[in-house]
């Protein structure tokens, strides 16, 4: 009789509380869960039900027939990839080698070149593309400057294409692959490096074989991050694409501004969601998503 | 499994000096470790050990100095060239390869066919007991194992000379006590020159051949763990090997006197002004009631402070006529524990003539 007693002493009173504390949690936290459906949930399945109203009103799949039957769809998803793509590699070839050139760096000369970093990152967006706009143009600094030092005697076109739009939407993406490789290097024991020396790896082999590969998770989520910004990007490509290189985004906007028509503008908008989503999977497989966010401090 | 026995090669470090702004992290360091011998580099932290361990491996680059691995000058040679086995005090094993990859990769990057390899690595992982081990990941090893992937990995290549950095300061003290010996049989085993930094006095006098007692970027004594403990050269190591009680002495005669009692002792009396006499713990005896003790020892009557049980042993603190507080380690064994003095109790210790070692007291 007694050992039962003593078996269940306060399991009720404690069944109480554990149950109250979840109460609680569920409590505290539904303001944000509140948020989330009224900012994303409710926004998103508006864009899906726009997506699926015809012409006529009613219900059709006309918004995405198109899509498939218009060749320029097909010319603008390209487009998009390619620019995504390139911005990328750009930022990888340029974004990896800055990195480990910062890691190396002694404390105060790295944040000095770190502000180098953030200080773009955090300039309006707008006027940075159009910084590269004055710099880059026809009768822009870049051309007379290299006219007057006779590099070239004609200006050289340099804005209003595909070159221009990547060497804004690079600058713009460089802090985002920077700050996650960076913070994977930073992280890396030096000891590794001396451990491979020690075992007979020369600089370079210790540098391929062991400070390299501990850097791919960061270099992978910083990759991925300038991917799936680039596949939305809208400003850059529009002020210094000069109208010849078309992406997804912009398609998006002269729709609704040019032609007004909600339909098509959401379903290329839910065509351009579900892409960032499955890329997203795929990459899930091989990452741990929450590094993206956490290693780039 | 048989371990090839490696030619040891010797070590020669001359006039080594290595200054961080006005520090001496090194200061005029000359040691030579004699083939095949494992020597410990024995100090406290900021005392310069570790400095001269990378010096060894060739990750510190000293101001001026000579290092010679047997015949080889190696001062300015860079760390991938100079073959010599370490382990890290974090071990620094590779995350992102298994332990067979670990341990394989000093022998990848030395071009070993792959089937040797294989083997070789097999081998290693049996000699640290990890025989099987290979395709684990090293997140999946415990603080032990991967100290014993480390180890395979630094001596895979058979290296004529191996360096640890604290290698067992991370680990749990059975286990530490467990592997001190091991280290020492492996290196009777293999045979390769071995140079060994801790700042555990315990673990140097377990393992070494030989030790070196630095401070200050110096090289206070290098002597046998005996030599050490027994005679040691001066205050700061016979402070830092064991606890010890020190009463200052004088001249007197051909010995020494505390005070106005003459002192019996055995051992030399060094030359210097600043006399000390250094009591070890376990090295003095209770003296009871109707006990006769040798003529010629030492004794001093002292009050009881501290009494201590430690379970192997009991620490008994006394107070002598001058006020200093000897400590003493008495055996706990049945009869013993139950006479075990008192606080407040009147007690005679007795010190043996070849238990009481004269030291110069000027050192720093």
């Amino acid at each position: 009789m007694a050992g039962t007693a003593i078996a269940e002493l306060n399991a009720d009173g404690l069944r109480r509380d554990a149950r109250i504390e979840r109460l609680k949690l569920f409590g505290l936290s539904s303001p944000a869960l509140l948020l989330v459906l009224v900012i994303l949930v409710l926004p998103v399945g508006w864009l899906f039900y726009l997506s699926f109203v015809g012409a006529d009103g009613g219900f059709s799949l006309e918004n995405y027939a198109r899509m498939i039957e218009q060749k320029s769809y097909e010319r603008i998803f390209t487009t998009t990839f390619e620019v995504s793509l390139l911005t990328t590699g750009l930022a990888i070839l340029i974004g990896y080698p800055f990195a480990y050139f910062l890691s190396q760096l002694p404390g105060r000369l790295a944040n000095l070149f770190m502000i180098a970093v953030l200080l773009p990152f955090w300039t309006s967006l707008l006027v940075r593309t159009y910084a590269w706009l004055v710099l880059l143009q026809r009768e822009g600094l870049i051309n007379k400057s290299a006219m007057a030092f006779g590099l070239w005697d004609e200006p050289v076109r340099m804005v209003h294409d595909m070159t221009g739009t990547l060497v804004g939407m690079v600058h713009i993406m460089l802090p985002f692959l920077i700050l996650p490789v960076y913070g994977a290097m930073k992280s890396i024991d030096v000891d590794l490096v001396k451990a491979a020396a020690n075992l007979g790896a020369s600089p370079t082999r210790a540098f391929w074989t062991v400070f390299c590969p501990l850097t791919l998770p960061g270099l992978f989520a910083g990759a991925l991050m300038v991917f799936i910004l680039c596949l939305g990007f809208f400003v850059t490509p529009a002020v210094l694409g000069g109208g010849k290189v078309i992406m997804v985004s912009m398609k998006i906007v002269s729709n609704i501004q040019l032609f007004v028509n909600w339909g098509a503008a959401s379903a290329l908008g839910v065509v351009l969601l579900a892409l960032t989503v499955a890329i997203l999977w795929i990459a899930s497989r091989f990452l741990n998503l929450t590094q993206i966010a956490g290693s780039g401090h | 499994m048989t371990a090839r026995q490696t030619e040891a090669l010797p070590i020669r470090v001359s006039h080594v000096t290595k200054t961080y702004g006005s520090v001496h992290a090194l200061d005029d360091v000359s040691l030579d470790v004699v083939s095949g011998e494992f020597l410990t580099l024995l100090g406290p932290s900021g005392s310069g050990k570790t400095t001269l361990l990378m010096v060894l491996a060739g990750f510190t680059r000293p101001d001026r100095g000579s290092l010679k691995f047997g015949d080889r000058e190696v001062i300015r040679t860079p760390p991938h060239l100079r073959d010599v086995g370490m382990t890290f005090q974090n071990y620094a094993l590779f995350p992102h390869m298994t332990v067979a990859g670990n341990v394989a990769y000093p022998l990848r990057l030395r071009n070993v066919p792959k089937a040797e390899i294989t083997e070789r690595v097999e081998r290693a992982l049996e000699t640290v007991q990890l025989g099987g081990y290979g395709s684990r990941r090293i997140g999946q090893l415990s603080g032990g194992q991967r100290q014993r992937v480390a180890l395979a990995r630094s001596i895979v290549f058979e290296p004529r000379i191996l360096l640890m950095d604290e290698p067992l300061s991370a680990l749990d003290k059975k286990l530490r006590d467990q592997m001190q010996i091991e280290l020492r049989h492996l290196h009777d085993k293999l045979g390769m020159t071995t140079v060994y930094v801790t700042h555990d006095q315990r673990e140097a006098l377990t393992m070494s051949d030989r030790i070196a007692v630095v401070n200050h970027g110096r090289i206070m004594q290098l002597a046998t763990p005996r030599e050490l403990y027994d005679r040691p050269a001066n205050r700061f190591v016979a402070d830092f090997i064991g606890d010890s009680t020190f009463l200052p002495v004088r001249r007197s005669g051909r010995g020494v006197a505390f005070g106005d009692m003459a002192l019996t002792i055995n051992g030399p009396v060094p030359e210097a002004d600043n006399l000390l006499l250094m009591i070890r713990p376990e090295r003095v005896t209770l003296v009871r009631d109707g006990q006769s003790v040798a003529p010629e020892s030492n004794q001093f009557a002292a009050t009881v402070r501290e009494v201590v049980y430690q379970g192997d042993s009991y620490l008994l603190q006394s107070e002598l006529v001058d006020g200093t507080l000897l400590t003493m380690r008495g055996a706990v064994r049945g009869a013993n524990l139950s006479a075990m003095p008192t606080i407040g109790d009147r007690v005679t210790l007795n010190l043996a003539p070849d238990d009481a070692a004269v030291i110069d007291g000027s050192g720093c």
